[in-house]
């Protein structure tokens, strides 16, 4: 069964079809792109699987469950996890705070347990700690785990919105635009990580991505996206030398 | 070590409140205090209490308030009127004083449930707008309220005492704007000292708690709050509704620290919740510690300075401005941190030797 399978998703705003009958198909443990010009809708899809918007039209089966029309928070449980374009961390907290906050809903102690600091505080907490240092572990961040979030260099700052995102335990991860504002050397550093992400987590990755020497690189298959509909979809190799994909990034 | 710092923090906060509840009673024993003075330590306690549950939703939650002293009203007087209609039940003023806290307490965090609910849907300048209106209408709703007790039960008018046709041997216990008088005054120093400990225990282990690295991330970025599967709605409520809590139990022992209380608005109007903004601003935004200390020498300072009549405010906002330098300015900030620097490194060698 796939892990993630998306039927006909439309949504409009006003009177822009900002996607229209939308589908794809993502097997489990796939590393998958969505490409696209500016414009073309990518960031909405994401919005759309994540409950941000509700879709007009369409279903999004996660795992075999029907997950259309279930709000964020609900979405984020059945196994959806996301970073953002613009990237949104906890600026004040510490790094390690930003990941506890997302382990929030696995160590589920009750507020008056904390506040009364009663065994079960203890307990997760020290649970929580460890679980949080293996993930900021795996992406070398454990010794800034003191630091504001926001102090910490951009590159940084992208794999901790990633360990944060996996800390939630997804099914699937969609990762929007990794590469924006990173130089050669943190992509190439990215594309080590993403991929360790899927071996190590068995994770099925969704990215957005400008970078094609990224997209290139690691993803397995490509689904393109032109003014909110499917232009191709296919092996990476082949979408990328499609001529209408040339002609939709670079015109005629 | 981030834990043990953590923990040092707080420990130093509840030893700084014992400090001064042991010296101002050693002085009070010596007699060293003037009895002007000794009127201010309960007014200190309260007036600490509300600045500490205002940062919880202006500091830690990020929501400007401006309605807290409508929460401390509810308080005030929901204490008050407790322990006015239960005189004869509850012989025990203690008791008696105990019951009102958590009723006064209990009540104004229902308020806060049921006000926050539809405000805080709103954000910013459009919050802080809504509950400076809800803290009016608290107020003036209990301005015009008469309340009488007699053997057949409550009689509620918003006219006057006599259209509440109280029987033979019944008891007018809210009078409109006259408000509650009568109240034993129950609040001591030591039980205001106890109830703000009991409110620095709830408010750092709430923030140091699951529930407050909630709060704060919603503070700090509510769509990736709400993508990491947090619950925005409750916690925001939550943290709006402790804070209203604990604003009540402030109510409850200012309105037992006077014989006479009266919603006026010098007491519970808006000046009243800016001025407790004022203690959290000054304080520093999420810093509990720094809430205690501004409460503390904004409440002592008009007082001391009684002796200048002439340029008592003057100097009062003189000190302001100076305390929002010293505690913001990147100067003053940097300047701060090489003074402990310095103190750290005289403090080490010293170490070494011994």
């Amino acid at each position: 069964m796939a892990m993630l399978d998306v039927k006909g998703l439309s949504i409009s705003f006003g009177g822009l079809r900002a996607v229209d009958d939308f589908s794809v198909t993502i097997e489990k443990g796939q590393l998958y792109g969505l490409i696209g010009p500016n414009g073309a809708g990518k960031t909405t899809v994401f919005n759309l699987l994540t409950g941000v918007y509700k879709p007009d039209t369409g279903t999004i089966l996660l795992d075999g469950d029907n997950i259309t029309g279930k709000n964020t928070i609900e979405i984020n449980k059945e196994g959806i996890a996301r970073t953002f374009q613009n990237i949104r961390l906890f600026k004040d907290m510490s790094v390690l705070d930003n990941v506890k906050a997302a382990l929030h809903q696995h160590y589920p102690y009750s507020t008056v347990e904390g506040i009364l600091r009663l065994p079960r505080y203890f307990k997760q907490e020290k649970a929580m700690d460890e679980r949080a240092m293996e993930l900021l572990k795996v992406f070398d961040l454990d010794n800034e785990r003191y630091y504001k979030a926001s102090n910490l260099p951009y590159g940084k700052q992208r794999k901790l919105e990633i360990a944060r995102a996996l800390a939630t335990e997804p099914k699937l991860l969609l990762l929007d635009e990794p590469a924006a504002g990173m130089n050669p050397n943190e992509t190439a550093e990215l594309m080590e990580t993403i991929r360790f992400v899927r071996s190590e987590f068995d994770m099925t990755i969704l990215l957005i991505e400008h970078d094609m020497k990224l997209v290139a690189g690691i993803c397995e298959r490509l689904t393109v996206l032109n003014f909110g509909q499917i232009l191709t979809e296919g092996e990476t190799s082949e979408v990328l030398n499609d001529k209408r994909v040339i002609t939709a990034y670079l015109g005629e | 070590m981030e834990k043990k710092k953590e923990r040092m923090r707080c420990a130093v906060t509840y030893a700084m409140v014992i400090l001064f509840y042991i010296i101002a009673e050693g002085l009070i024993m010596t007699g060293h205090i003037s009895s002007l003075m000794k009127g201010l330590l309960v007014p200190v306690c309260y007036y600490a209490i509300l600045a500490v549950s205002l940062n919880l939703t202006v500091g830690i939650l990020g929501e400007l308030s401006l309605g807290h002293a409508g929460f401390m009203c509810i308080g005030a007087f929901s204490g008050a009127f407790f322990t006015q209609c239960t005189e004869n039940a509850i012989p025990s003023v203690g008791l008696r004083f105990f019951l009102a806290l958590v009723i006064g307490s209990a009540l104004a965090g229902l308020f806060g449930l049921l006000i926050g609910i539809p405000v805080l849907r709103l954000k910013g300048d459009y919050l802080a707008i809504v509950t400076l209106a809800f803290g009016e209408i608290i107020k003036n709703l209990i301005n015009v309220l008469y309340v009488g007790m007699d053997s057949a039960g409550f009689h509620f008018s918003t006219k006057d005492t006599t259209s509440l046709k109280l029987a033979e041997g019944g008891k007018v216990i809210i009078k409109g704007a006259q408000g509650i008088t009568g109240t034993p005054r129950a609040a001591t120093f030591t039980v205001g000292i106890i109830l703000l400990l009991i409110t620095l225990v709830i408010v750092l282990n709430l923030i140091y708690s699951r529930a407050g690295r909630a709060i704060m991330a919603i503070r700090d970025n509510r769509i990736a709050a709400e993508s990491i599967g947090i619950d925005v709605t409750k916690f925001k409520l939550l943290a709006f509704s402790i804070s209203a809590a604990l604003a009540g139990t402030a109510g409850v022992l200012y309105g037992h620290s006077l014989s006479t209380l009266a919603a006026t608005s010098k007491t519970f109007g808006y000046n009243m919740s800016i001025m407790i903004l004022v203690y959290v601003v000054l304080g520093g935004l999420g810093n509990i510690r720094g809430s205690l200390i501004s409460a503390a020498i904004l409440t002592v300072l008009p007082e001391l300075l009684r002796g200048f009549e002439d340029y008592r405010m003057l100097i009062y906002s003189l000190v302001l401005i100076l305390l929002m330098l010293f505690n913001s300015s990147p100067k003053a900030v940097e300047f701060r941190g090489m003074l402990i620097e310095r103190i750290r490194r005289a403090k080490k060698p010293a170490k070494e030797e011994t």
